[in-house]
This record gives C-alpha cells, sequence and structure tokens, in this order.
C-alpha cells in the first residue's frame, strides 16, 4: 500500500497499529489454563458446591442458539451418567433477559446447575469463540479440552472418551 | 511532510477503531427471527415483484419483465 516515497518508519508505524489490534482480542480459555474462582463474576444463581477435585463441564450457551438446545439433552445425560462418578455439568447462560432463559429452561427442563453470567464478566473473560462452547476441566482444574459448538452425536462421542479419561484421573495425570 | 504523515497514521489507527467485533454472546438480538429477510416468503416474493417492476428492469432479479409488473 505505502509508496516507495513514504518514510519506511511511518509504514511500518501504520502496519504495527493494525496487526496489533487483533491481539486485544485473543484472551481465551485454552486447554492448560487454570478455570478462575467463579464466586468472583457476580454470577446470578446457585454454583455447585464443590467444584474442586471433580471433573467440570463448563458450558456457555444462550436461548436464542439453536445448536446449544440442541447440546442440552446430551448434557443432561451426561450429567445423569457421570455425576455420581465426580463430573459437575455447570451451563453458563449469556441472555440478555432473564425471561428468555427461564422460557427455554421451561421447554427444556434440566437437572445440572444452571447460572446466569447477566453482565457477561465470565463470558468475556473465557471469549468464546461461538455459541456454544464448552471446557472439560480436570480434577485439578484445569481445563483440558475445548468445544466449540455442537455437533451432535460426533460431539457426545468425543464429550464421553474425554469424561471417562479425566474422571480415571486422580491428580490430573493419565493413569498408568 | 510529516505532518501529513502523522495525519495519516492518525487517521488509519482512528479509522481502524472503527472496526467492531460483536462478540458471540452479544449476537441475541441478531439471532431474532425479525432480522432474516427470508422468514416470509410471500412477503419476499411480494417485493421481489415490486421491486424489479418498479426498477423496470429488463430480467431484474432473474424475471424476465419490462417494468409493467405483469408477469
Amino acid at each position: 500500500m505505502c509508496s516507495i516515497d513514504l518514510p519506511s518508519r511511518c509504514c511500518r508505524l501504520i502496519a504495527l497499529c493494525l496487526a496489533g489490534l487483533p491481539l486485544l482480542a485473543v484472551a481465551s480459555w485454552k486447554a492448560g489454563d487454570t478455570l478462575p474462582e467463579l464466586s468472583g463474576f457476580e454470577l446470578e444463581g446457585k454454583l455447585p458446591g464443590k467444584l474442586s477435585g471433580q471433573v467440570v463441564l463448563v458450558d456457555f450457551w444462550a436461548s436464542w442458539c439453536g445448536p446449544c438446545k440442541a447440546s442440552f439433552p446430551v448434557m443432561e445425560s451426561l450429567h445423569k451418567q457421570y455425576r455420581g462418578r465426580g463430573l459437575v455439568v455447570l451451563a453458563v447462560n449469556a441472555d440478555e433477559k432473564s425471561a428468555a432463559m427461564e422460557k427455554f429452561l421451561k421447554q427444556c427442563p434440566v437437572t445440572f446447575a444452571v447460572v446466569r453470567d447477566a453482565a457477561h464478566k465470565l463470558v468475556a473473560a473465557a471469549d468464546v469463540a461461538t455459541m456454544p462452547t464448552s471446557f472439560l476441566v480436570d480434577r485439578t482444574g484445569k481445563v483440558r479440552f475445548v468445544h466449540t459448538g455442537f455437533h451432535g452425536e460426533a460431539t457426545r462421542k468425543l464429550y464421553e472418551k474425554e469424561i471417562e479419561l479425566l474422571l480415571v484421573e486422580s491428580d490430573g495425570s493419565p493413569k498408568p | 511532510m510529516k505532518t501529513k504523515l502523522l495525519l495519516l497514521a492518525a487517521a488509519a489507527v482512528l479509522l481502524a477503531t472503527g472496526c467492531v467485533n460483536v462478540k458471540p454472546w452479544q449476537r441475541g438480538t441478531l439471532a431474532e427471527p425479525i432480522m432474516n429477510p427470508d422468514r416470509d416468503p410471500i412477503g419476499e416474493a411480494q417485493a421481489e415483484h415490486v421491486f424489479f417492476s418498479r426498477e423496470a428492469a429488463n430480467g431484474g432479479r432473474g424475471v424476465g419483465g419490462g417494468g409493467c409488473g405483469c408477469n
């Protein structure tokens, strides 16, 4: 874009400013990150009592998101299947209005924990790339797997495989 | 020359700040049915018919016609 007669310093300055902009937005949780203390995010609703030492599936969803709706029955069945072995499912709603979430939950009742991130603090901290996005956290509190979107049976199988793997770990390291 | 370059750099930076990414969790309004232009097929067909008739464009929107609205 810069013609030859423009000083290269100026071109570099402009290029640096433009290239640096996307970096401001990249801060999403990834495998290896530690799940932050959720009580500091002003979430509406009751958080599950004990998360430490458990395998946690944190799922970000919204009532207007079709794949989120499709994922709920799967998460409910995972919750029922694995809760006795140490899985905690936590669905974090990002709706603007609580009425939208409540309407959704009436149509799609679930028994796992649902909280609402009204201030969008947690979802912004996670900086999810799409809705839904879920994070599988191991017993040491580290994010181990990230799922973006929901792809039906394929995602369900992946969830089962990964949850089984994390449940048999006692301290975050795979069993020999 | 230097001032011009500085102004150019400032303009580039200011213009770049005008680019806003709507985050995935902020798309509730965009996801509402009213935002879908194809939500009403009959209304859409009528609007299309009126559009290409009024524009008097022969073959407008893939349909032959001279602007009379009769086909």
